[in-house]
């Protein structure tokens, strides 16, 4: 069988539709509130989940979900947890890709052949790596290949012709190119800049890209929607779920409407 | 059996040759960072093999180290010391009479040139005991750059006098509330601001650790230590040493002092790392003692961390030394054991610090004081006509509030 992620980008490719991934610490507020919202980001129309792997540092991220990460580790959110919620997710769910996104120290912890195989049989599809470029991807990309696992790597602006050939060598499902030079959650996207860089990117890649990082309103995903293969969305919606921390029926309807306009917003500006 | 990488895969090179072109010392170091800083780290890397080949950047930076840091800095026979404790000769390499009073200033002259040639006119930091911030407001205020200092926020309190230097050097203190709120969230918020004005900025690690080619690029302007006092040894004693010892926190001090005596197999290494309570309680910053690899802060190498690979809080009476992590070279010299590390607690530093003012004259920075705690022990066990070598790597007037304050003394 084919991995879910390359399934669903041909099929959004196929109806001539912009992907949308959205992104949640596991764990954050608690597990079985990742489960649900899971779930409520699908109902959306969210059509890649990407589950964060909460760590002590992580460096490559904002404000926002470097709280979302505290929050977890301080109920004791563990990779092998998170594995376990991906398992809960898929008892109702077999279709639905899952991105497992986190830091190497993590998985290096358990051992990669292990992370590996239990990340296979949990229900993952994918793993990004934030602090693993090409150079260093070798013994983990062998491992997560070896267990059918799709590894996504980030493209920057900044990143040259040279760099991107290392990341096709083992890039597979998307690349997710990091939108604005800074952390996640961090300033707002430039529409016209990564329309114009996304397009010489794809004069050598042939993997769908993702743009994330700075996409925080319809709005904004919209004004990239025509260019990109998918948009990402994180802090923002872990902002939404952070203002809502006390309720959590308030918490998912909110999510749940955000994601529903990000949706909107990609399918309305591919149509026009 | 896991993949996970292994010394054991690694054939064993020249050990002065390290690292690899990709900065590995043997599977440490390395560059894990996210793709946007791969770039910037690529440019960094050819700016800064380009100068050490440039005979006028090589001349500028001596002529600094020279007349702005005022070296070369003495190697000091403590007699005193040395008779008291009635064993080895033991000789302080006195890094702690540099401008700015300690080791810091040689390698953040030397990232400053860097920069310079790089055209960068805002430099930013992290710093634990503030001296590697004091060293780099210091530098900025000399060459006109904007400074950014990051500190955390409990070290902010214990170094209070340091933070107060910074901002008389033109620098902005930024706290760093996140995490345990100390050097390694200063180190993670100086990587979020780098990341994030990579164009204008040059990052000044302070330390032998980061992504290649910090840890090269440190080294080889800290190993000013080591050959002076190579030279000094042989000039003043007539010999090598027998043993050095030097105090490893990210441990930039002590590779400067090590590595130009590396190939000397006779000379002994000894690092010391940050005992805190005690190793067996856990509260202590001394991971090559009691860690195991894996990647932090663009690196692998030996880190504190839980069995779920999440980084574990420190804890030493020296802000210097409270770190996870550790420098790739150390980490690759313990494997091989070509270096011994060893650990110190928070009290045996304190009565080593106390020891060295009475006994020499000398108020040693707390880091050094563990150093020197280790001296302590070592010495009587040696014979009179050995010698060791110890890095007196910072001045302690930035500790003495905490020193009175662990005495119950309010100053």
């Amino acid at each position: 069988m084919d991995n879910r992620i390359d399934q669903r980008f041909s099929e959004l490719a196929n109806d001539g539709r912009c992907a949308l991934i959205t992104y949640v610490t596991a764990g954050d507020p608690g597990p079985d509130i990742t489960t649900a919202i899971m779930h409520s980001l699908v109902d959306a129309g969210a059509d890649v989940i990407e589950l964060g792997i909460p760590f002590s540092d992580p460096m490559a991220d904002g404000p926002i979900i470097q709280r979302a990460s505290e929050r977890a580790l301080a109920e004791g959110m563990s990779l092998r947890g998170v594995l376990k919620i991906v398992r809960r997710f898929r008892e109702e769910n077999m279709t639905i890709p899952i991105v497992l996104m986190g830091y190497l120290n993590p998985i290096e912890a358990m051992g990669y052949e292990r992370f590996a195989e239990q990340a296979a049989v949990a229900g993952a599809d994918g793993v990004l790596i934030v602090d693993v470029p090409p150079e260093e991807a070798k013994i983990v990309n062998s491992q997560l290949v070896a267990h059918g696992l799709e590894q996504i790597f980030l493209i920057a602006p900044n990143s040259s012709k040279s760099r991107i050939d290392g990341v096709c060598e083992f890039a597979s499902g998307f690349v997710y190119y990091v939108s604005v030079k800074g952390v996640t959650g961090s300033k707002s996207v430039d529409a016209l800049e990564v329309n114009q860089h996304i397009a010489e990117f794809r004069q050598q890649l042939s993997l769908p890209i993702g743009i994330g990082f700075g996409i925080k309103s319809p709005e904004s995903a919209a004004a990239v929607a025509c260019s990109g293969d998918a948009i990402i969305v994180g802090s923002a919606i872990i902002e939404i779920m952070e203002r809502h921390a006390d309720d959590f029926t308030t918490m998912r309807r909110e999510v749940e409407s955000f994601v529903a306009q990000l949706r909107g917003a990609l399918d309305g500006a591919r149509a026009a | 059996m896991s993949a996970t990488p292994n010394t054991r895969d690694i054939e064993a090179p020249d050990p002065v040759n390290l690292p690899d072109l990709a900065g590995h010392f043997g599977i440490y170091g390395g560059k894990f960072v996210a793709e946007t800083l791969m770039g910037p780290l690529a440019e960094l890397e050819r700016v800064y093999s380009a100068a050490m080949r440039d005979p006028e950047f090589l001349a500028e930076f001596e002529q600094d180290l020279a007349h702005y840091v005022g070296r070369p800095s003495p190697l000091y026979h403590a007699r005193r010391l040395s008779r008291e404790l009635g064993g080895a000769q033991i000789y302080l390499k006195r890094e702690d009479l540099n401008h700015t009073g300690a080791h810091k200033v040689n390698n953040t002259i030397g990232q400053a040139l860097i920069a310079r040639r790089m055209g960068k006119g805002r430099v930013i930091a992290e710093t634990g005991a503030g001296q590697h911030g004091v060293a780099t407001a210091t530098v900025a205020a000399r060459f006109g750059m904007r400074c950014v200092v990051y500190m955390g926020a409990e070290d902010i309190q214990r170094q209070s006098p340091n933070v107060y230097r910074m901002k008389l050097l033109g620098a902005e203190v930024v706290p760093v509330e996140s995490g345990s709120r100390t050097l390694k969230d200063a180190l993670n918020e100086a990587m979020r601001d780098w990341v994030s004005n990579v164009d204008d900025t040059f990052y000044i690690i302070g330390t032998v650790a980061g992504p290649h080619p910090y840890p090269v690029m440190v080294r080889d302007f800290q190993c000013v230590i080591g050959r002076e006092a190579r030279r000094q040894s042989l000039e003043q004693i007539g010999r090598l040493p027998d043993v050095l010892v030097a105090c490893v926190g990210g441990g930039s001090n002590a590779i400067g002092l090590f590595h130009p005596f590396l190939n000397d197999v006779e000379v002994k290494i000894i690092g010391v790392e940050a005992g805190g309570d005690g190793i067996e309680t856990g509260r202590h910053s001394a991971p090559l003692s009691a860690g195991r690899p894996g990647v932090l802060h663009g690196n692998r190498t030996y880190l504190m961390q839980d069995e779920d690979g999440q980084i574990k809080p420190t804890h030493s009476i020296s802000a210097g030394l409270d770190y996870p992590g550790v420098g790739p070279e150390h980490a690759w010299l313990k494997d091989t054991g070509r270096a011994q590390y060893v650990a110190v607690n928070d009290d045996a530093a304190l009565a080593a610090f106390h020891q060295l003012a009475l006994c020499e004259g000398i108020i040693p920075a707390l880091e050094s004081s563990h150093a020197m705690a280790y001296v302590n022990e070592l010495a009587p066990r040696m014979a009179v006509d050995q010698v060791i070598i110890v890095n007196l790597s910072g001045r302690g007037d930035k500790d003495i509030q905490m020193v009175a304050s662990r005495s119950g003394i309010s100053l």
